[in-house]
């Protein structure tokens, strides 16, 4: 069979287990205050928990206050143009399904300048996880409008404030495709870091949206769903699939329109997983192509099925 | 006689009429013109496919028009026994099918060409006695061999039938690679296909039989040969360079490419991906790459502007991707379905920042099999983004080569994932770029980051003005090394004398041709021709001055300063004011005369 060639050591000893300080690059560039250090420390607290090998880590990012984070994590990674994250993440994943594929990125970098990507990603189901860093601004260029930014925000391109209708995020990867959708707050740690968990588990296009605060250009953004800032943070209750009186009234991540029914709640909404489907990937659907076609060309090496197909044009 | 074929209706004839030709030629040059919807391209790929196995050389033209139903088209072959270098001039015999085909077309024949036309449908202007005018119900004949409401289909077979008669053509051969060509499908549209052409074949055509010509036979090369389009033998050529990953989106002339490579890979363990747009096809490409397994996108002009923001990544990461262009009539949407070599500049210089990557250029069908394993070889050894340039022309056209020897060029990819040593470096200052792609064990603990930023040896981000200085020294001088490693290009021609002619990419036939015209009119001239545009072969400046005055000929317009893109490349490098251009726009490739014809417009002015 005509297959490509693996050249790595037979055995190779377990990595030394991963801890902070393994796997801590860079000290972080952000502003102290910035909501994407919690991002960081809670993705570190993650991978530790999953044990993740150190080798197989692979995060890739766009440009963007938040797309730094490749710098700042001791892992394989890709720093790469501004928008453009998801579809080289859709190369690595689809040739490299030994690797765990992590994107990071903000909400100008994944909703405006990326958004058409992020649609096909979802609509595709590849498998990664993508967590979005949304602080409703564009941070790294010094504040202007994002996609995100709420009606009356004034920033350097809005001074009398923002005028078009935000992207709903969560409206928007559901009715994408996406199949595992979540939404947290980089002040939550404990919450985040579960949100986390179980989108890295998913097998398929996973996202969270974290609303990261960007202290020096949308400070106090987040504030509403900050219960230490005089907020609130409301959990979605999802159901249990038990027995349990009030289990009926709890939330079926399953429903694509109660998904978007949850999506649509005032500001500043619910956070938990809003949608949580499988559906087969394109990683599966790829690889059964191959399987098909190396089914049919038998044990013939790659110079056999080039000879064979250069005979029909003889 | 195939035992597949059905009896012909016809009586038997008589085989091998090479008594009564009258005289036998070197090649010739047929055209066929219709509508794209009546099978033109497939009976002239099958002509090309007969003229492969007969040891003849052959180059077909053919063109389609961009709109989606169809509309007036032509397949054009010249099939002869010498070196076939271009499609043809003008045309030795004529195929119209309708009124619009006979209009367009009769001015292409030569004087005394023979125009056989479907006199259901032609009504030919005979008082033109410049040609011979041979009339067939090509519609009715077909309808009545084949049956039924099948008229628009075996039209074709019915005039290859015909031709196979006319040139006496190897009628077996032919009709085993209708067989293979058909035999996959059902099996009446082989029945029905056999039918049409046999009556084709025995259609009584009288005393043009005389007239016409006999093709000299081949000398027989002793080689296998195979027949295939520049897009076929590109996609071939990325495999047998190990190319196993590409991601592309769909535009012409390109397309066939991505459908090919995304039916082909598989097999190979690979994978091809329709992305959804260039941006995401390229950085999708890149994403393999990285991963550690080269690889291909693509596109035409308008989606090589889109791909450039990320192609300048991939020469600061330096990331080895292959990137094929295949240029079409530009500016914008253009002229989708000509050709054109206007995107050459796009290519080297196309992206933001000092960015150099490898531009090639392969110069015919054969050559797009070979300049995709170089361009594979070169991205690997450099780490480095190769562009190839191709054209409508060649993407399309068929031309007849030798089998690759597959044991010799095959090229198997290897994934490595060694764990990388304790002093791995990416980017030394002082040897070649090593990436450790995503799996890699990084010994001493560090991972890579692979980044756009300008960076240190270790690929961590710095704005350091002497490292940006070194690093972009750095990245050019990669293919200041490739340079060193090319030849001077051979001259065609004389050693030295009045003329050179310089060309790149798909003009190298017909430049041949002219040069070979003109030397037997007694000029002192000669051809060279570049295969690699970034960086260029060394050596050329001492080649230019052997001659007294050098053309570049490009399909491109000349500028605001007269000189078209390759030649401003050369004079800006050579500081040679004997480089002139000769140039031109209309979408067509180069007729020889057009050549010559740019020599003479420089001779009567400067005489
Ligand atoms: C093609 C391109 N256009 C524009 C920019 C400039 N740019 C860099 S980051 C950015 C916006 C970042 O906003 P966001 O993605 O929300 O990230 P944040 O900095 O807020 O984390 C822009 C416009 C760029 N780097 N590349
Ligand atoms: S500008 Fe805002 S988003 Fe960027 S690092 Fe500073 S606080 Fe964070
Ligand atoms: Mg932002």
């Amino acid at each position: 069979m005509s297959s490509i060639t693996i050249k790595r050591p037979e055995a190779i000893e377990p990595a030394p287990k991963l801890d902070k300080k393994a796997l801590s690059a860079d000290h972080p560039t952000w502003c102290p205050g910035c909501g994407d250090f919690a991002v960081l420390a809670s993705f570190f607290k993650v991978v530790q928990n999953l044990g993740i090998p150190h080798e197989q880590i692979c995060t890739i990012a766009g440009i963007g206050c938040s797309s730094r984070f490749p710098y700042f994590v001791n892992g394989h990674g890709v720093h790469y143009i501004h928008g453009r994250a998801i579809p080289l993440a859709t190369g690595v994943s689809l040739s490299r399904p030994d690797l765990n594929v992590f994107v990071f990125g903000g909400d100008g970098d994944g909703f405006s300048i990326g958004g058409n990507h992020l649609e096909h990603a979802a609509r595709k189901n590849l498998n990664l996880t993508y967590v979005i860093m949304d602080n409703f601004v564009y941070g790294l260029t010094k504040k202007q409008t994002s996609p995100t930014s709420p009606v009356g925000f004034k920033s350097k391109t809005d001074p009398w404030g923002a005028q078009d209708e935000p992207v709903n995020p969560m409206r928007k990867l559901v009715a994408s495709g996406a199949t595992f959708v979540a939404r947290t707050h980089a002040a939550q740690v404990n919450h985040m870091s579960e949100m986390f968990e179980r989108a890295i588990k998913h097998p398929g296009f996973s996202v969270v949206e974290v609303l990261s605060e960007c202290v020096v250009f949308f400070k106090g953004s987040f504030d509403a769903a900050n219960p230490r800032k005089g907020g609130e943070f409301p959990l979605i209750p999802e159901k249990q699939w038990d027995d349990s009186p009030d289990d009926w009234k709890a939330h079926d991540t399953t429903d694509l329109s109660k998904a978007i029914k949850l999506a649509e709640e005032p500001w500043p909404g619910k956070f938990g997983v809003f949608y949580e489907v499988e559906r087969t990937t394109k990683n599966a659907n790829e690889q059964a192509l191959i399987a098909d076609a190396q089914a049919k060309v038998g044990n013939a090496s790659s110079q056999e099925i080039l000879a064979k197909r250069f005979a029909r044009m003889r | 006689m195939s035992t597949a074929a059905p009896s012909s209706p016809s009586e038997p004839r008589v085989s091998g009429r090479h008594s009564v030709r009258s005289k036998t030629v070197d090649d010739a040059v047929i055209r066929i013109a219709g509508n794209s919807q009546d099978g033109i391209q497939t009976i002239g790929g099958l002509l090309a496919r007969l003229a492969g196995r007969t040891d003849q050389d052959v180059i077909t033209y053919m063109t389609i028009p961009s709109t989606i139903s169809g509309g007036p088209s032509i397949f054009q072959v010249r099939i002869g026994s010498g070196e076939i270098l271009s499609p043809g001039d003008q045309a030795d015999f004529l195929v119209a099918f309708y009124e619009h085909s006979y209009k367009s077309h009769i001015g292409f024949l030569r004087e005394g060409g023979i125009c056989l036309y479907d006199s259901d449908e032609v009504k030919p202007d005979t008082s033109d006695k410049r040609f011979v005018y041979v009339p067939v119900p090509l519609t009715s004949a077909t309808v009545e061999a084949v049956g039924g409401t099948a008229k628009d289909r075996g039209k074709n077979m019915f005039a290859l039938g015909l031709l196979c008669s006319v040139f006496d053509l190897d009628r077996e051969r032919l009709v085993e690679i209708i067989s293979r060509q058909f035999g996959s499908k059902d099996e009446s549209i082989l029945r029905n296909a056999l039918l049409a052409f046999d009556a084709g074949y025995a259609y009584p055509l009288g005393d043009i039989l005389d007239l016409a010509f006999q093709l000299k036979p081949a000398t027989a090369s002793g080689k296998t040969r195979v027949a295939t389009d520049g897009n076929t033998a590109m996609a071939l050529g990325l495999i047998a360079g190990g190319v196993r990953h590409g991601a592309g989106y769909p535009i012409t002339p390109w397309s066939p490419i991505m459908e090919q490579l995304r039916v082909e890979l598989p097999q190979y363990g690979g994978m091809f991906i329709q992305s959804e747009d260039e941006l995401a096809a390229i950085s999708t490409a890149l994403g393999f790459s990285y991963a550690g397994h080269l690889a291909v996108t693509g596109s035409a002009g308008p989606g090589l502007s889109l791909k450039m923001e990320a192609l300048s990544w991939a020469t600061m990461a330096e990331i080895p991707l292959i990137v094929i262009n295949v240029q079409r009539g530009g500016p914008s949407t253009g002229l989708p379905t000509s050709v054109e070599q206007s995107d050459l500049m796009q290519a080297i210089y196309g992206s933001h920042g000092d960015c150099p990557r490898v531009v090639l250029a392969p110069k015919d069908v054969e050559d797009c099999f070979y300049i995709a394993i170089e361009a594979a070889r070169i991205a690997r050894k450099y780490s480095v983004p190769v562009i190839i340039l191709s054209d409508q022309a060649l993407s399309s056209r068929i031309e007849a080569f030798t089998e690759p020897d597959l044991a010799k060029v095959m090229v198997e990819p290897v994934l490595d994932l060694n764990p990388a040593p304790a002093e791995y470096k990416p980017y030394p200052l002082n040897a070649e770029t090593r990436h450790a792609p995503p799996g890699t064990r990084m010994t001493g603990g560090t991972y890579p980051v692979v980044t756009g930023l300008e960076h240190d040896e270790m690929g961590h981000p710095t704005s350091n003005p002497d490292l940006h200085m070194k690093m972009t020294a750095r990245r050019r001088n990669k293919l200041r090394r490739l340079e060193a490693e090319l030849k001077t290009p051979e001259v065609y021609g004389d050693a030295n004398g009045e003329i050179l002619l310089v060309g790149w990419g798909s003009t190298y036939g017909p430049i041949r041709e002219a040069v070979t015209q003109l030397r037997e009119q007694g000029l002192k001239l000669a051809a060279i021709h570049l295969r690699h545009l970034h960086p260029m072969a060394p050596g050329l400046e001492k080649v230019f001055d052997r001659y007294d005055h050098i053309f570049v000929v490009e399909m491109n317009d000349e500028g605001v300063y007269g000189q078209g893109q390759l030649a401003t490349l050369l004079r800006s490098r050579f500081c040679n004011p004997k480089i002139r251009s000769i140039c031109k726009t209309d979408g067509l490739t180069f007729k020889i005369r057009e050549i010559i014809a740019g020599i003479d417009d420089f001779i009567a002015v400067t005489a």
